[in-house]
């Protein structure tokens, strides 16, 4: 496959102030994203991976927020353009799915007419029907029947309300589309659906998506490259071989959660969690991020940088990677 | 652990009476579960798992069966005597957020199943409990004066634990109680509640639709699909030999976190829940099952045992 960046995320950081306690939620994020490759975002609650989404989108709240950091899509600064300019690219080059289907469509209009308003405003002067067709199409896309669109979203099952919320999402074609969480709130019958009916789509429109998500098993069936975030920084970033490779070295982080899901295919008496509690974005510890909660922590991990090793484009931001590296 | 059957439960049954006509939450459940043992209830969202749960505490209603506790026939145990059985059968909920009462601080949160049930004479007796209680669940003793809101989902799934051990009960019944947990802290409460059950003799129902959960901790698992059970057997029975589709179907569309499981299609299960509402008498797995056969659709399947310790009801499935 012939790979072609489509986004390329430069030191990305975002702080939120509220009430002058300023949360440092996304810090120094790097990576970048080719043309038709799916890349997950994995961790815990807090870790600012919706922030890094929403940053991409161009929804942070105006006000509260502060970005830095170059985010280039297209040949575009994201961080830098009007939203004038955004009005054209959301929805249209970049769509996001929100977390939860239940609240995110509008509960007194009919679904139709939620998935025509996304295709009119990127298509000005299509006419009625042809709208009409093009909504048609996408609902069989995503295998809703098109007798359906004339119902309200709460005639729909959750299930039924997320593909409408894909539909919605992959209504113009998007070439990067954002997943967040698409699955969660639904039972894991449902959710091979979904999934399954999101890859088949993903081929046929060729889009880059960002899958965030907790689930490491959703990540080894759907994606390409990895991105293990934690306290707002990209602790760990791969190929799906190399992330998911348990022989290879890696962050301790990364290790930690692995070992926290009971395994289906191995019987353990006892999980081995990770200690301690994710830290709050207002009072980040000194140093590594992780080292109060890591189990190999070491002197020089308590302060000061921690320097990002990366081998075959394996990268890493972990003292011990480095240490071993040198070896 | 002992051969004692702490809960019996027979043809319990519950409906609820809707505008649309009876729904049938839980239809014509029975099992016994020994003392000491975990038995973890699965299916997905709207299958009666919660209702089945609810039911056996009496925090429902039942609509016909019977539920014995330690040989005796509770089901129609009210006032004075279900008080006194409160105190061996406890729950732990899903949501830490929703179901702590966001005015009391913790120490009171704690110190009410004993103030209820007047265990401890006066009020120095009491909070030495909660004090224990709180070194018990590993919740730290700065913690007594804070409220809930103070404290993340781990710590207060930890007091909501606390609450249900304050009366040393024989048997909890836990409602998705890791199901609004991180993954780290997730695998820090189920390995409490395992702890607390080797320590304190504990008998769990544990109720989740998290299948890799409902493994690691349970002794035996039953499968509910719209009210009615479909399978039932040990856990490493059922991962690895299921025999009715359904349970197949749910196995197969876990997402595993292991390449080597990448591009291997899981069964994808057509449809989608039907409506519990007044159902026909049929297989209700029937519309979905890959296998249906016309019989499917007209009588519905007894549960029988098909192997050893091993009950399915499926027409498909011959008989032992």
């Amino acid at each position: 496959m012939e790979r072609e960046k489509l986004l390329d995320i430069r030191d990305l950081s975002v702080r939120y102030t509220t009430d002058g306690i300023i949360s440092r939620a996304v810090n120094h994020v790097s990576f970048s994203l080719d043309k038709g490759r799916i890349l997950g975002l994995v961790g815990e609650t807090g870790a600012g991976k919706t922030t890094t989404a929403l940053s991409l989108m161009g929804l942070l709240p105006k006000y509260t927020s502060e970005i830095e950091g170059e985010l280039q899509f297209q040949g575009k600064d994201l961080a830098k353009i009007s939203e004038k300019e955004f009005r054209n690219i959301r929805g249209r080059h970049i769509s996001m799915i929100m977390q939860d289907p239940m609240t995110s469509l509008n509960p007194v209009f009919r679904v139709g007419d939620q998935i025509a308003d996304v295709i009119k405003i990127h298509n000005k002067g299509m006419k009625k029907n042809e709208v009409n067709e093009e909504v048609d199409r996408i609902l069989t896309m995503v295998g809703i029947s098109p007798d359906r669109k004339n119902e309200y979203p709460h005639q729909f099952s959750g299930g039924m309300k997320q593909r409408v919320m894909i539909a919605i999402a992959i209504a113009c074609k998007p070439d990067l589309l954002i997943a967040d969480e698409p699955t969660t709130a639904l039972d894991v019958t449902i959710q091979a659906q979904v999934i399954k009916m999101m890859k088949n789509l993903q081929k046929e429109l060729g889009s880059a998506v960002i899958l965030i998500t907790h689930d490491l098993g959703l990540v080894a069936n759907f994606c390409d490259d990895v991105a293990i975030m934690y306290a707002g920084e990209i602790v760990e970033y791969g190929t799906l071989e190399d992330v998911f490779d348990r022989t290879k070295r890696h962050h301790p982080y990364t290790d930690g959660l692995f070992g926290a899901i009971p395994n289906l295919t191995v019987k353990t008496d006892r999980l081995t969690p990770i200690a301690g509690m994710t830290p709050n974005p207002a009072e980040l510890p000194e140093g590594c991020k992780f080292h109060p909660r890591c189990p190999r922590c070491m002197e020089k991990c308590e302060s000061g940088e921690v320097p990002v090793s990366v081998r075959d484009g394996h990268r890493m931001q972990c003292h011990l990677a480095l240490e071993e590296d040198v070896k | 652990m002992s051969d004692n059957v702490l809960l019996e439960v027979k043809n319990l049954k519950k409906y609820f009476d809707t505008p649309r006509g009876m729904l049938h939450a839980v239809d014509d459940v029975s099992f016994q579960l020994k003392e000491g043992q975990t038995l973890g209830v699965v299916g997905e969202s709207g299958c009666g798992k919660s209702t089945l749960g609810r039911t056996i505490l009496h925090l429902l209603p039942s609509t016909s069966g019977q539920i014995f506790f330690e040989g005796k026939d509770i089901t129609f145990a009210k006032g004075k005597e279900l008080l006194k059985l409160r105190r061996q059968m406890q729950i732990i909920f899903q949501d830490p957020f929703s179901s702590l009462d966001p005015k009391m601080t913790v120490s009171q949160i704690i110190e009410e199943p004993l103030k209820i049930h007047k265990i401890y004479k006066n009020k120095k007796e009491r909070m030495e409990r909660v004090y224990e209680l709180m070194e018990i669940i590993g919740l730290d003793a700065r913690y007594v004066n804070t409220y809930p809101h103070e404290l993340d989902g781990g710590r207060r799934q930890r007091i909501g634990i606390a609450r249900a051990l304050a009366l040393n009960p024989k048997f909890i019944v836990c409602d998705e109680p890791v199901s609004a947990l991180d993954v780290s802290i997730q695998a820090q409460i189920l390995n409490l509640m395992m702890d607390l059950k080797d320590e304190f003799g504990l008998t769990y129902i544990f109720v989740t639709h998290n299948l890799s959960v409902v493994k690691h901790i349970s002794d035996e698992i039953l499968v509910l699909y719209l009210g009615k059970m479909v399978e039932k057997t040990t856990a490493d029975r059922l991962f690895e030999n299921p025999l009715h589709p359904y349970t197949k179907a749910l196995l197969s569309s876990i997402p595993i976190p292991d390449i080597s499981y990448k591009g291997k299609e899981a069964e994808v299960m057509k449809g989608e829940l039907s409506s519990p509402i007044e159902p026909k008498d049929c297989c209700r797995f029937a519309p979905r099952c890959p296998m249906a056969k016309d019989c499917c659709f007209t009588s519905s399947p007894e549960f029988v045992e098909a192997e050893e310790n091993h009950f399915v009801a499926c027409h498909l499935v011959e008989k032992k």
